[in-house]
């Protein structure tokens, strides 16, 4: 997918250069094909008003891949950017970054071949090259954010997410911080309206992009994922589920929705469909820094829930008594409503 | 940048090619070439993965219960696969069996997860590859002869030429192109009303699954499932008269991407009124999948008895970065049904990481070489992507027979109901002269067929469950101290298979074997290439672009006709048609000489 079609000569279009090549399943990538506010074909077509023209060079679906050195060469575009001869580049890191040091030698992961050695180029490496030349680096999903299940207790290769390779106060060349979309993978919407977000910014007509202190844009990852469940009614009347396929509250079953900063249960996980808790599928934290190793194992109910859902148990019993009882008035039609020769509302003719 | 150079052509000049990363594909391969432009072959190949994360490293010692959520990770786009996989894996290991509803819930997710994956698949990323701006780049003689061809079922397509076929498929242009998307969406949709959420399930567990079974869940699916089944009405024509053009304007091109018939298919979506999840009994309801599990060796069937596939499954090593595990702990000596297995079998596998240098003479990718062993011969099976190795499989055995689908023992019938605007609607499977690149290419679109035929079967029997008020999806169990586990499914690109060993209640051996260690597994300890090698090592060159602007458009499609599911990273120097060494050619460069 390079440039949308081309159209008179006016600012240089923005340029995205995709890393895919982290510690990463493309789940991002593939998530985000799924965005439907706005999709990948109306971003790249800058279906929305006063947005930028772009370029994207995005493994997953460019139309390029000629050979190394060729025709059409994919990669070129990424050693375009470290010369400085695309400007403005948004660089998107997606998977998390290995340490390389940790080894003799070798690669835990690379992106593209170094033409003076033959050997891939780490992605480390890229990182170190093209992020000070970049107007913003954005990770994708939680390893590139904050490390995520690669980076689980007992791995191998040393991984972490982007912040803690460039360092968390680190800011581009524009001033803007790195930006954090976690997920595993993304909510598609969570990230296209990012992307549109920052493009909006470039174009000059938004201002820089709210981030909380762990890099997250605000709007997305203010509330919590109980905030925004619909069984949330439930825990507040003390109603657990004991098995999987109950309709309750699943915080004793492993739900560790209370705690976690996401909003797919309010958003749906597309079209508003799907999600997590909503439709019977515990919170196992994905969105989080602390995401895999502080939540697991994933099915046994989080000691913090053990207090709360106690003393809700307590207190559900008295609100779903009194609940019944309005419940039940508000079951019965009033009165009035009837067949028969007398109207019996309360309507009095005026004459 | 000068990979040592083993074998040439007779007496031309080789030229070094790589492709890294390849773009349209998922995840990390590499792969280098040698093409011989004068005889208009790929003389070498070398297939290179250049991602390691270590999922088998990490997850020892953790809980068994977390392993559907830790192995959906491993892959991005059939993440769900590996879910469903480790939750067989683990029924198994805990003696547990899910409510039958909760199986049709998973098989009616399964299956979205094939409508949507092979179709953005098909049409966004190899579809490119045939579209017409990449024609007219590659062989604007063979677009020219596009213009003048009328399409054969443009009736059912609505493209009149096969030039307007190409155009269709366009990058983000093409109104194709941008219909399939869109309905990557909805069968994604589908898919999450099962699931929860795509690509990593939220609501799959072992014991059954949390979705809350209701009327309304039901009408929802169905309703995109019959329009999705209208879609394909239009699909199948469409690419079949696209597939079948390129072998009239290109005589020969059957040879692209063509290898000899190993396909291997573990078969996929369960039958709930036979399977136990039992290792004792798992030969029988092997057979009762609605994807018949089978070994293809040169077009006959092996077997279709998953204990003989699971025993005879091995793990080599040869030009990978690991350490070989010879001498190590060997966690399962014996099946449940007291067969002996092998020290390198998955159950018995340690992985040693051993970061390296790339040298392709020696250690050249992270992808170990999954063979299976036929008692005589280690065989390099691939999977053709999935489809083609699933419908071959189960129209041999012919085991599969519903309103919707039968397999004939020569071919898969499959019919569509009447739907909106298009009447009741057959399509017939036949096996295929080759395993070539368009063979895969046009079962990935009979497979989507398939798949939502066989959806529309689990729906009507998940929905009569629920009618019948039986609406439990989820079975409690425990988890042992000490247990076995091995669970076998078809991701979308092929076989898969999870293989666990629990000891004091934790995982002491876990390891995964998706479809893409097979088919980009490398030159294994007899010297026996893997799959793309093979296939790509094996491919003539059509392309009429010069070494100079030569894209390789022959090699990416026998590269993509896998479907590959890597990071993916392919290498091919160009550096302008330089020359390199020419040595003399041993015995010609088929793969599978060993």
């Amino acid at each position: 997918m390079d440039a949308a079609p081309s159209a008179p000569v006016e600012d240089p279009p923005i340029h995205i250069l995709w890393i895919n090549a982290g510690l990463s399943c493309d789940g991002d990538s593939v998530s985000l094909t799924a965005a439907m506010q706005p999709s990948i074909e109306e971003l790249v077509t800058g279906a929305l008003p006063g947005l930028p023209k772009i370029a994207v060079h995005w493994p997953l679906i460019d139309f390029e891949c000629g050979p190394v050195g060729g025709a059409d060469t994919f990669i070129e575009w990424f050693f375009k950017g470290e010369r400085g001869e695309i400007d403005p580049f948004v660089l998107v890191v997606e998977g998390s970054v290995p340490n390389e040091r940790i080894k003799p030698e070798g690669y835990w992961c690379g992106f593209g071949d170094d033409p003076a050695t033959g050997q891939p180029i780490t992605t480390s490496e890229w990182i170190d090259r093209l992020a000070p030349k970049a107007l913003a680096v954005v990770a994708i999903g939680t390893c590139a954010t904050y490390g995520g299940i690669h980076a689980m207790e007992g791995n191998p290769t040393g991984a972490m997410g982007v912040p803690d390779y460039l360092g968390w106060d680190w800011k581009s060349k524009a001033g803007i911080p790195i930006v954090c979309v976690p997920g595993c993978p993304i909510q598609p919407d969570n990230f296209s309206e990012t992307l549109t977000y920052l493009l909006y910014q470039a174009a000059g007509s938004a201002p820089m992009i709210p981030l909380d202190d762990k890099l997250r844009p605000t709007w997305l990852f203010g509330a919590t994922v109980h905030e925004g469940c619909d069984r949330a009614g439930y825990y507040e009347q003390g109603q657990f589920a004991i098995t999987y396929d109950s309709p309750k509250c699943l915080v004793k079953l492993g739900c560790w929705g209370p705690v976690v900063k996401c909003n797919v249960p309010k958003r749906g996980w597309m079209n508003g469909i799907g999600g997590c808790p909503n439709v019977g599928g515990i919170c196992i934290a994905c969105t989080m820094p602390g995401f895999p190793d502080k939540f697991m194992p994933f099915m046994d109910e989080p000691p913090g829930a053990r207090v709360s859902s106690t003393a809700s148990t307590a207190y559900g019993k008295v609100v779903r008594k009194l609940r019944a009882l309005t419940a039940h008035t508000v079951d019965q039609e009033p009165k009035w409503r009837h067949t028969g020769d007398r109207l019996t509302t309360g309507y009095r003719p005026p004459w | 940048m000068t990979p040592k150079t083993k074998a040439a052509g007779a007496g031309s000049g080789l030229v070094e090619m790589a492709w890294d990363p390849i773009t349209r594909i998922v995840g990390s391969l590499g792969i280098h070439t040698k093409i011989d432009f004068k005889q208009k072959r790929v003389a070498e190949c070398y297939s290179t993965s250049s991602v390691f994360r270590g999922y088998s490293v990490f997850m020892r010692g953790k809980d068994p219960r977390d392993a559907h959520f830790i192995t959906s990770r491993i892959c991005g786009i059939c993440g769900d696969n590996h879910a469903t996989c480790s939750v067989y894996t683990q029924n198994m290991a805990y003696g547990v069996k899910p409510p039958h509803l909760a199986e049709w819930i998973i098989n009616l997710g399964e299956s979205a997860e094939y409508m949507f994956d092979h179709n953005i698949f098909q049409e966004n990323l190899v579809g490119v590859d045939y579209c017409e701006k990449m024609v007219r780049e590659t062989n604007p003689g063979v677009l020219e002869k596009a213009e003048r061809t009328p399409a054969p079922h443009a009736d059912d397509h609505g493209y009149k030429t096969i030039a307007d076929i190409m155009r269709s498929l366009n990058p983000i242009e093409g109104d194709f192109y941008r219909e399939a998307l869109q309905v990557s969406r909805y069968t994604r949709e589908m898919f999450c009303l099962m699931e929860g959420r795509h690509v990593h399930p939220s609501t799959l567990y072992p014991g059954g699954v949390g979705t809350i079974a209701s009327v309304q869940l039901f009408t929802d699916y169905m309703s995109r499932l019959m329009r999705y089944c209208e879609f394909m009405k239009r699909v199948v024509p469409l690419h079949d008269d696209l597939f079948d053009f390129f072998y009239e304007a290109l005589p020969g091109y059957e040879e692209v991407g063509r290898r000899r018939v190993l396909l291997g298919c573990w078969g996929a979506l369960n039958d709930p009124e036979y399977c136990d999840f039992t290792y004792a009994n798992m030969a029988d309801w092997g057979r009762k999948m609605f994807v018949t599990p089978g070994v293809i060796v040169d077009g006959k069937l092996v077997t279709n008895d998953l204990t003989k596939i699971n025993l005879g499954i091995r793990i080599l090593l040869g030009s990978s970065y690991y350490d070989d595990w010879e001498g190590k702990e060997q966690f399962v000596t014996h099946d449940p049904l007291g067969n002996p297995v092998d020290p390198r079998h998955p159950w018995n596998q340690h992985t040693i990481p051993a970061p390296q240098k790339r040298d392709f003479d020696d250690k050249y990718s992270w992808v170990m070489s999954p063979r299976w062993f036929d008692g005589k011969e280690h065989l390099a099976l691939d999977t053709g992507g999935g489809p083609i190795a699933r419908l071959w499989s189960t129209a041999l055995s012919g085991l599969v027979n519903t309103d919707y689908v039968q397999a004939t023992g020569h071919s898969v019938v499959i019919t569509l109901p009447r739907t909106m605007t298009k009447p009741e609607t057959r399509f017939e499977w036949k096996i295929p002269q080759w395993s070539n690149a368009l063979e895969r290419n046009r079962a990935r679109t009979y497979f989507q067929a398939y798949a939502a035929a066989i959806a529309l079967h689990c729906a009507e029997k998940g929905l009569a469950e629920v009618r019948a008020g039986r609406t439990q999806t989820w079975e409690k169990f425990e988890v042992p101290d000490e247990s076995v586990g091995v669970g076998f499914t078809e991701a979308v690109r092929g076989v898969l298979s999870h293989h666990m060993v629990i000891r004091d209640g934790r995982i002491a051996n876990y390891h995964p074997y998706p479809p893409t260690p097979w088919n980009a597994s490398v030159r294994d300890s007899y010297g026996t290439p893997g799959p793309y090698e093979d296939a790509v090592q094996n491919t003539p060159i059509f392309e009429e672009n010069s070494p100079e602007n030569f894209k390789g458009i022959d090699i990416m499609r026998t590269v993509r006709s896998f479907d590959p599911c890597l990071p993916c990273g392919v290498h091919m120097y160009v550096g302008g048609g330089k020359t390199v060494k020419t040595l003399h050619v041993p015995t010609g460069l088929s793969g599978l000489g060993g």
